[in-house]
């Protein structure tokens, strides 16, 4: 072997499989052991070493008789604990969900099972898929890879972010090839971009949600978080696809995104949206932001000044329009049929006891702020007006795209911080100021890591696209990815 | 009718609207796959969508949207070509989602119109405000055991159409004819099966009172889910009476949900207004909007049955029927087939709904059956009266056989023969029994004669009884009038 088996990409894997220079066992045996050595990480909630085993054997006697399902076929992944996985304990990082083992598997992680990929186990997540930093997770923080080398959290224990965090630190980590996230304001991109990773948020409607445990309705997407712009591309084709279950997938072709490789941006106009700039931001991240931009002209791209007027107004959107939703999707934990009950004297006071104690701190206060915004008398002010607003903000996407294909802006406003840094919820919901627009608006997004900040962590840029149009965003990823030349360090612990 | 409560200080009007819930004649349930089938064993017909299980998503079911639609047209409504499904939220052990999906600001159907066919003839017309789609709760049951509740599912999820009228009802009369109208109009339809005893049909009954002449809405109560058109009607006199006295002994009616209890006949509240929910209903994400053409809603138009109105004009007009008649024999669907069975080709309109309306209604309720469970086939009822008009028998005589058909299920012709009943219309035989009857009553041929024309009945009624009844009427009185002069 050329190469350690788990520092190969998803195509490497696909290609190195194909040529029988290792058997899809070799490499979960490899990622298997990688997950019990990083377990101080704490980027899984369960591991599946066992079924994954199975999975490759089923894996290499396909290879075997010349039936492989495709780029997939044998890639061990993670599967973010908010996948609904048949057999095996689902708990979307929360109490309440405990020892749940659903009986059915999520359209995604079927359609991943489907195309022969080894599931190693459930990566951890903010509880509900709320947070910005995987602190909020019933079973414990996960941990970012990364150290800075210098700076005031040199040497500190640093979020991977959130919600995605178990993904990203176990892609980074070289745990797995590729994690499935989701993203509803950002908890794809920003994980991504706080560990060095790329991480894709497909269009809304691009990958069912059956089977996922529902954040926030309208805006909840699954999507890849890998190490390449490519393996994103592989792993997203084999994640979407439209599916009757979900009203609200779109029926749409799945592309075979990987053909978008190669292509380069000659020709694409870039946006590059003046409003996303945040009070407090680094210099080293307008700079980078500058940077990509001049990488994306270098390779024949124009770059175009375009405005996004209702910018500042996303971020209230989104912690109106999720928790609204989140309330009532979260209403059905109420310790009657599974998870966790905790008895009370009355029917009221087990569910307020199970409630109690089955949610966390800031999924309690998702869903009083919820119940704030939709409750009589506050409503229209609430509710109506971010739904208008939030009209608005697709308005703006709407009609930049009538004049250029992508737009080009940070990913988040600050590289990965130390545990327990954020202690208000405000500024920790500031994280998700420029990811939560494209989430609002439905539009694609993705995460590339492009730079390091001045301590050395990691920073990512973001590309955003018109709906369903993922291989003009990818084909613009890969510009950056090729231009940044951005190198993921092999961390101990992770090494196969 | 003027439906009046006469309070100590002064005459009380009643002002009824009704929320009637009907469930969705479907295959399976609103937004899940699993069967509305009833009386399945608990939770046997309950699917992950049904059960709230995390990550669950609801699809909506087409044909519940098809029924919403034609149910629509039969009220002769708005049909809203464009509307939202929305969440109502609330907590109970029966509610698995801990949200309902329904329709609140965008319901699929908007205003129509029913009319009321009343007892003396006339006719009231009554608005409807709206018709939106909804799902069932589950079923909570207390009394299995003595500490813990069971949950049943089966009915979770399941399609309701909730039909809500404007407050034009005046009388419990008219609330008990309007749920009849509306079970009769969605049974044409075969939107909803109607039955109430089985919970098909129920009905939330909000009623106010105010003074006579006053034209002001006040302060009403909702009486939920009352089960039967008699408890509707019991609940709004129960209701509007304990209304008027609170008002007249100073009391003030508190918007309220209350509870009819029929062993009682009496309401009583379930929760008042500073106890009642805040639904937070907010357009379902999970949802798209539902969006149809107008050439949707045409061909579903297309394929409607006559309704009872309609069905009650042409009985009128084409078959001379009275208001009455024409408005009973329309009530049900199969009662306006079989009635136009009897009729068959050339029967006479009139005859044949004298004998539906008054003998095989009145036999069939004596023996609890339907009109499907008739004994008698609209073919042999018709069968009976060409027995009639041919003179083959008497009317009389009819009634008899029309009881020996309702018992065996046989031919008319076949009990005739069998029993020997066929009218005696030889000239000879009746002039031998009129002769006969005339020679042994000389008493009553001198009353006759004397002026007391009136005994010709009692002739007849003896020469009919010497005949077993079956000497043709009409040769008989033909015959005593030669013979007695």
């Amino acid at each position: 072997m050329s190469k350690t088996l788990t520092n190969l990409t998803i195509a490497e894997a696909r290609d190195g499989l194909a040529a029988k220079e290792f058997s899809a066992v070799e490499l979960t045996e490899a990622h298997n052991d990688a997950v019990v050595a990083a377990r101080d990480l704490n980027a899984f909630v369960s591991e599946t070493p066992g079924l994954a085993l199975d999975a490759a054997k089923a894996s290499d006697v396909r290879r075997a008789s010349g039936d492989v399902l495709g780029s997939m076929d044998g890639v061990p992944i993670a599967m973010k604990d908010l996948f609904c996985t048949e057999g095996v304990q689902s708990t979307a990082g929360s109490h309440m969900l405990e020892g749940f083992v659903p009986a059915y598997e999520s359209t995604v992680s079927k359609n991943l099972k489907d195309a022969g990929s080894v599931m190693l186990g459930k990566a951890n997540m903010d509880e509900f898929a709320m947070g910005s930093s995987t602190e909020n997770s019933y079973y414990g923080n996960t941990i970012n890879p990364w150290k800075a080398s210098s700076g005031p959290d040199a040497g500190s224990d640093l979020v991977p972010g959130g919600s995605s965090g178990g993904s990203a630190s176990a892609v980074a980590t070289r745990l797995c090839l590729g994690a499935t996230g989701t993203d509803t304001g950002g908890s794809i991109r920003q994980p991504a971009s706080f560990s060095g990773i790329v991480g894709l948020k497909p269009t809304y409607g691009r990958c069912s949600r059956w089977g996922i445990v529902a954040f926030a309705s309208s805006l909840d997407q699954a999507g890849p978080m890998t190490r390449t712009v490519r393996d994103s591309a592989i792993m997203l084709g084999s994640m979407a696809g439209h599916d009757p279950k979900d009203s609200t997938s779109a029926p749409v072709e799945t592309p075979n995104f990987e053909s978008a490789m190669g292509l380069g941006v000659k020709g694409l106009r870039i946006g590059i949206p003046k409003e996303y700039t945040a009070e407090g931001m680094p210099q080293e991240i307008s700079d980078l932001w500058q940077l990509g931009a001049d990488w994306l002209r270098e390779a024949g791209a124009e770059i175009v000044d375009v405005s996004l007027p209702h910018t500042k107004y996303a971020l209230p959107t989104y912690y109106i329009v999720a928790p609204a939703e989140a309330s009532s999707n979260l209403a059905r934990y109420d310790g009657v049929r599974y998870g966790l009950r905790v008895e009370g004297d009355s029917l009221d006071d087990m569910y307020m006891n199970t409630r109690a104690a089955g949610f966390g701190e800031e999924v309690q206060r998702r869903i009083l702020i919820g119940t704030y915004v939709l409750s009589a008398g506050y409503y229209d002010a609430y509710y109506v007006k971010a739904q208008q607003v939030r009209t608005r903000i697709a308005g703006d996407f709407k009609s930049v795209f009538e004049d250029v294909d992508v737009l080009l802006a940070p990913t988040a406003p600050s590289p990965a911080f130390a545990m327990n840094a954020q202690l208000d919820p405000v500024s920790m919901y500031l994280n998700d100021i420029f990811t939560v627009p494209a989430s609002l608006a439905g539009l694609p997004g993705i995460s590339v890591p492009a730079g390091l900040s001045e301590h050395g962590l990691p920073l990512g840029l973001q590309l955003i696209a018109k709906p369903f149009d993922e291989l003009t965003l990818l084909r613009a990823a890969e510009t950056i990815e090729q231009s940044a030349g951005f190198e993921l360090p092999v961390f101990s612990g992770g090494e196969g | 009718m003027t439906y009046r409560i006469v309070g100590e200080t002064g005459e009380w009007e009643v002002v009824i609207g009704l929320e009637v819930h009907a469930q969705v004649v479907s295959n399976s349930k609103l937004f899940s796959g699993a069967s509305t089938e009833f009386g399945g064993a608990p939770n046997t017909h309950v699917s992950l969508v049904d059960a709230a299980m995390p990550g669950m998503l609801p699809v909506v079911n087409e044909k519940c949207i098809e029924q919403a639609v034609r149910t629509g047209l039969g009220l002769k409504a708005k049909i809203n070509n464009y509307s939202v499904f929305a969440r109502k939220n609330y907590f109970y052990a029966d509610l698995p989602q801990s949200y309902q999906i329904s329709q609140f600001d965008k319901p699929i159907v908007g205003a129509g119109v029913v009319i009321l066919d009343m007892p003396d003839g006339t006719t009231r017309e009554i608005g409807i405000e709206r018709l939106h789609l909804e799902q069932d709760a589950g079923k909570s049951m207390h009394d299995q055991d003595p500490k813990r509740t069971f949950v049943d599912l089966n009915r979770s999820g399941v399609a309701l159409m909730e039909i809500v009228s404007d407050p034009d009802m005046r009388s419990p009369e008219e609330a008990g004819i309007y749920v009849r109208k509306i079970r009769s109009i969605v049974r044409y339809l075969e939107t909803c099966d109607g039955n109430m005893e089985q919970g098909s049909m129920r009905a939330d009954v909000n009623v106010s009172v105010r003074k006579v002449g006053s034209t002001e809405l006040n302060t009403r109560c909702e009486i939920k889910n009352v089960n039967s058109v008699r408890f509707v009607m019991q609940a709004i006199e129960a209701e509007a009476q304990r209304q008027v006295e609170l008002v007249e002994s100073g009391g003030e009616v508190e918007q309220q949900t209350r509870q009819f209890d029929p062993s009682k006949g009496e309401t009583k509240a379930m929760r008042s207004k500073e106890f009642a929910h805040d639904y937070r209903y907010f357009p379902d994400p999970d949802l798209l909007p539902i969006e149809f053409s107008e050439e949707y809603v045409e061909a579903i138009k297309a394929t409607l049955p006559e309704l009872p109105d309609e069905k009650k004009q042409r009985y009128m007009s084409e078959y001379g029927l009275s208001a009455y008649d024409a408005g009973v024999l329309v009530v049900d669907r199969e009662t306006g087939h079989y009635y136009e069975a009897v009729l068959g080709k050339n029967r006479d309109p009139k005859l044949a709904a004298n004998w539906v309306i008054s003998n095989l209604f009145g036999a069939l309720k004596a023996e609890s059956k339907s009109i499907e469970e008739s004994p008698v086939s609209a073919e042999q009822l018709g069968q009976l009266l060409d027995l009639i008009a041919d003179d083959t028998i008497s009317g009389k005589i009819a009634k008899d056989v029309f009881e020996k058909m309702i018992a065996s299920g046989d031919d008319p012709a076949v009990i005739v023969e069998k029993e020997g009943l066929k009218q005696i219309t030889d000239t000879g035989a009746i002039e031998a029994a009129v002769d006969d009857v005339i020679a042994n009553s000389p008493e009553q041929v001198a009353q006759f004669q004397g002026g007391n024309e009136k005994i010709a009945g009692w002739f007849v009624g003896q020469i009919m009884k010497a005949t077993q009844g079956k000497a043709n009427p009409g040769m008989v009185n033909k015959m005593l009038k030669e013979k007695l002069g």
